[in-house]
C-alpha cells in the first residue's frame, strides 16, 4: 500500500469488516463492504453508516469571523442563529469554486465552524489564510483532532437516540446542530448528510468516534462505503466537488445560484456571479435519464441527433433506487431545457436522453 | 481465491473461452466478475457482427465501473446469451456457465496464443 496515504481512526475496523479499500482524497478509504447495492438500499430503506472522518474541520473565531466569513463564502451568515448550518461555497473572484462545504454558527459569539471537502483541507485552509488580511480572525484546522461518522437512512434518528443515547437529536431539525458533552469532551451532533435521506453526522474524537461506530454496528447499522456515498447523493441531486462543482464551473453553471446571496456586499466571487447571471452562462449543469438502460460514465460525450458535441456527463449510473440510467451532464445552455432530447455516445453506441430535474429522487429530509 | 476452470482456455484480460468445434464460446472470468462487483448490464454485439482478434465486442457495467469485453479470436458472432439482458447477475453467480458470446473462428490458432488453466490460475494471483 501506499505510504503516503493516510487512514482514519476507523480504518482497521473496516479492514476487518473485510471492506473492499481504495484510496480517496489521499486517504485509504473503504468503498464497499457488503456490495454498493446492498449498502445504498439499507439507507434508503433502513440506516447506513459511513465513516466520513476524512471531512475536514476549520474553525473560525475573532471579533471580524462574521464578516470574514461572509467575505469568502457564498452564502449568507450574518443573521445566522446559533446552532444552525449553511451549505455555500468558496469562490475565486472569477467565479470558479475552490471548494462547497457546511458552515456551523457556533453557540458562542463570532464562531464559526467550516466544514470542507477531504481532498480540498490544504487548498482551503492556504486559501481563507491568503484572505484574511484585514480581519481580526483566527483560522485553525483542526482536521486531524476530528473524526466523523455519518448516520443515514429513515431509521437513523433511531440509531443516534437509541444506540447512542443522544435523546436530543430527535429535536433537531435539518441542517441544526447541538453539542453534547461526553466525559469532558465535546460531540457535535448534526442533522445533516449527502444521500437524500434523514441522518445526522456525529462529529467526535478519534476513540469516540470509534466507540460509536461499534455500538451502532452492534445495533445493526449497516456500513457503507463510498461506492453507495456517490449512488445516494448522485440520486439526490447534489454536486460532487471535482466532478460538478471544480474552478472552472461557477454555482450558476451547477445551478446552485440560490446558495449563493448575490444581496450581500461582498464576497469574493460575487462581480463574476453578478456578470454571469446577467449575461447567462455559457454551459449548465443539467439532469439527463436515458431511454435504454446502458449506462452513461464521466466524461462521455452529449450530442444532439445530428452528431453536435454539446456537453459532456460528469457523474453518471444506473440508479439503484429508480432503475433508469441517469447522469449529470454540462452542456451548452441552449440544449439545457428540460425535455430536450439529448444523445449520450457509451462506447461505439448514441443513446438517446432528455432534460430531467438533477433531483432525480424524492429526497426525504426532517423538516 | 477466485475460481478457474480446467479445460478452458483464458486471456491476459480476463476472458475465457470454451472451444467446440470451430466456434469459441467466450466468456469473463470469475477474477473478473469479482473484481468488477455486481454487474448491472452487459452491452453484447449482434449476432452476425464480425471482430478480430483484440477487438472489444462489449462491455459489463457495475455499479461503479465499465469494462470491455475483448474477443481473444476472430470471426463471426453466431449467437449471444440473450438471458444476460435481464440478468446479468447471471455473471456474478457463476462466471463460466454465464457465456456472453459465440463466435465462429476463422482462424483456431488465435488459440494459441491463450493461456490454460494452471497459467492463468498463475496470472491471476
Amino acid at each position: 500500500m501506499d505510504n503516503q496515504l493516510k487512514m482514519t481512526c476507523l480504518h482497521d475496523r473496516h479492514v476487518e469488516l473485510g471492506a473492499k479499500m481504495s484510496p480517496f482524497a489521499g486517504f485509504d478509504m473503504p468503498i464497499q463492504y457488503s456490495g454498493i447495492i446492498d449498502e445504498h438500499n439499507a439507507v434508503r430503506t433502513k440506516a447506513g453508516m459511513f465513516d466520513v472522518s476524512h471531512m475536514g474541520e476549520v474553525f473560525i473565531s475573532g471579533k471580524d469571523a462574521a464578516r470574514f466569513v461572509n467575505h469568502i463564502f457564498t452564502n449568507d451568515v450574518s443573521s445566522m442563529p446559533d446552532g444552525k448550518i449553511l451549505y455555500g461555497m468558496m469562490l475565486y473572484p472569477d467565479g470558479g469554486t475552490v471548494d462547497d462545504l457546511l458552515v456551523y454558527k457556533e453557540f458562542a459569539p463570532d464562531e464559526y465552524l467550516l466544514v470542507v471537502n477531504a481532498a480540498n483541507i490544504e487548498k482551503d485552509y492556504e486559501w481563507m489564510k491568503s484572505n484574511c488580511e484585514g480581519f481580526d480572525v483566527k483560522i485553525v484546522n483542526a482536521s486531524d483532532s476530528w473524526g466523523q461518522i455519518a448516520v443515514q437512512g429513515p431509521e437513523a434518528e433511531k440509531a443516534v437516540t437509541g444506540a447512542l443515547g443522544f435523546a436530543s437529536a430527535s429535536s433537531l431539525g435539518f441542517y441544526e446542530f447541538l453539542n453534547e458533552s461526553v466525559q469532558g469532551e465535546r460531540v457535535i451532533i448534526s442533522r445533516t448528510g449527502y444521500t437524500g435521506e434523514d441522518g445526522f453526522e456525529i462529529y467526535a474524537s478519534a476513540a469516540t468516534v470509534c466507540r460509536y461506530w461499534d455500538e451502532l454496528l452492534k445495533a445493526g447499522v449497516k456500513p457503507c462505503g463510498l461506492g453507495c456515498r456517490d449512488t445516494l447523493r448522485f440520486e439526490a441531486g447534489l454536486p460532487l466537488y471535482g466532478d460538478e462543482l471544480t474552478a472552472e464551473i461557477s454555482p450558476v453553471m451547477a445551478g446552485l445560484s440560490m446558495f449563493c446571496k448575490l444581496d450581500k456586499s461582498e464576497f469574493i466571487g460575487k462581480e463574476a456571479l453578478a456578470a454571469q447571471k446577467a449575461a447567462g452562462v455559457s454551459r449548465k449543469l443539467v439532469g439527463i435519464e436515458l431511454s435504454d438502460s446502458a449506462v452513461p460514465r464521466a466524461h462521455y460525450p452529449v450530442e444532439l441527433p445530428d452528431g453536435t458535441v454539446v456537453g459532456e456527463v460528469t457523474t453518471g449510473y444506473h440508479s439503484i433506487s429508480l432503475d433508469k440510467s441517469l447522469c449529470f451532464a454540462l452542456v451548452d445552455s441552449a440544449y439545457a431545457a428540460l425535455g430536450t432530447t439529448l444523445m449520450i455516445r457509451i462506447r461505439k453506441r448514441v443513446f438517446e436522453g432528455k432534460v430531467v430535474k438533477k433531483r432525480f429522487y424524492q429526497t426525504k429530509y426532517k423538516k | 481465491m477466485s475460481k478457474v476452470v480446467e479445460g478452458l482456455l483464458y486471456s491476459e484480460s480476463h476472458e475465457w473461452v470454451k472451444v467446440d468445434g470451430n466456434v469459441a464460446i467466450i466468456g469473463v472470468t470469475d477474477f473478473a466478475q469479482s473484481e468488477m462487483g455486481d454487474i448491472t448490464y452487459v452491452d453484447m454485439p449482434d449476432v452476425d457482427d464480425e471482430f478480430n482478434a483484440g477487438d472489444d465486442f462489449g462491455a459489463l457495467e457495475s455499479v461503479k465501473t465499465s469494462s470491455e469485453v475483448i474477443t481473444p479470436v476472430s470471426g463471426k458472432v453466431i449467437a449471444r446469451n440473450d438471458a444476460l439482458e435481464d440478468s446479468p447477475e447471471l455473471i456474478n453467480e457463476d462466471a463460466y456457465a454465464a457465456w456472453i458470446v459465440k463466435i465462429e473462428m476463422s482462424d483456431k490458432s488465435e488459440l494459441d496464443a491463450m493461456m490454460n488453466a494452471a497459467k492463468y490460475s498463475e496470472f491471476a494471483k
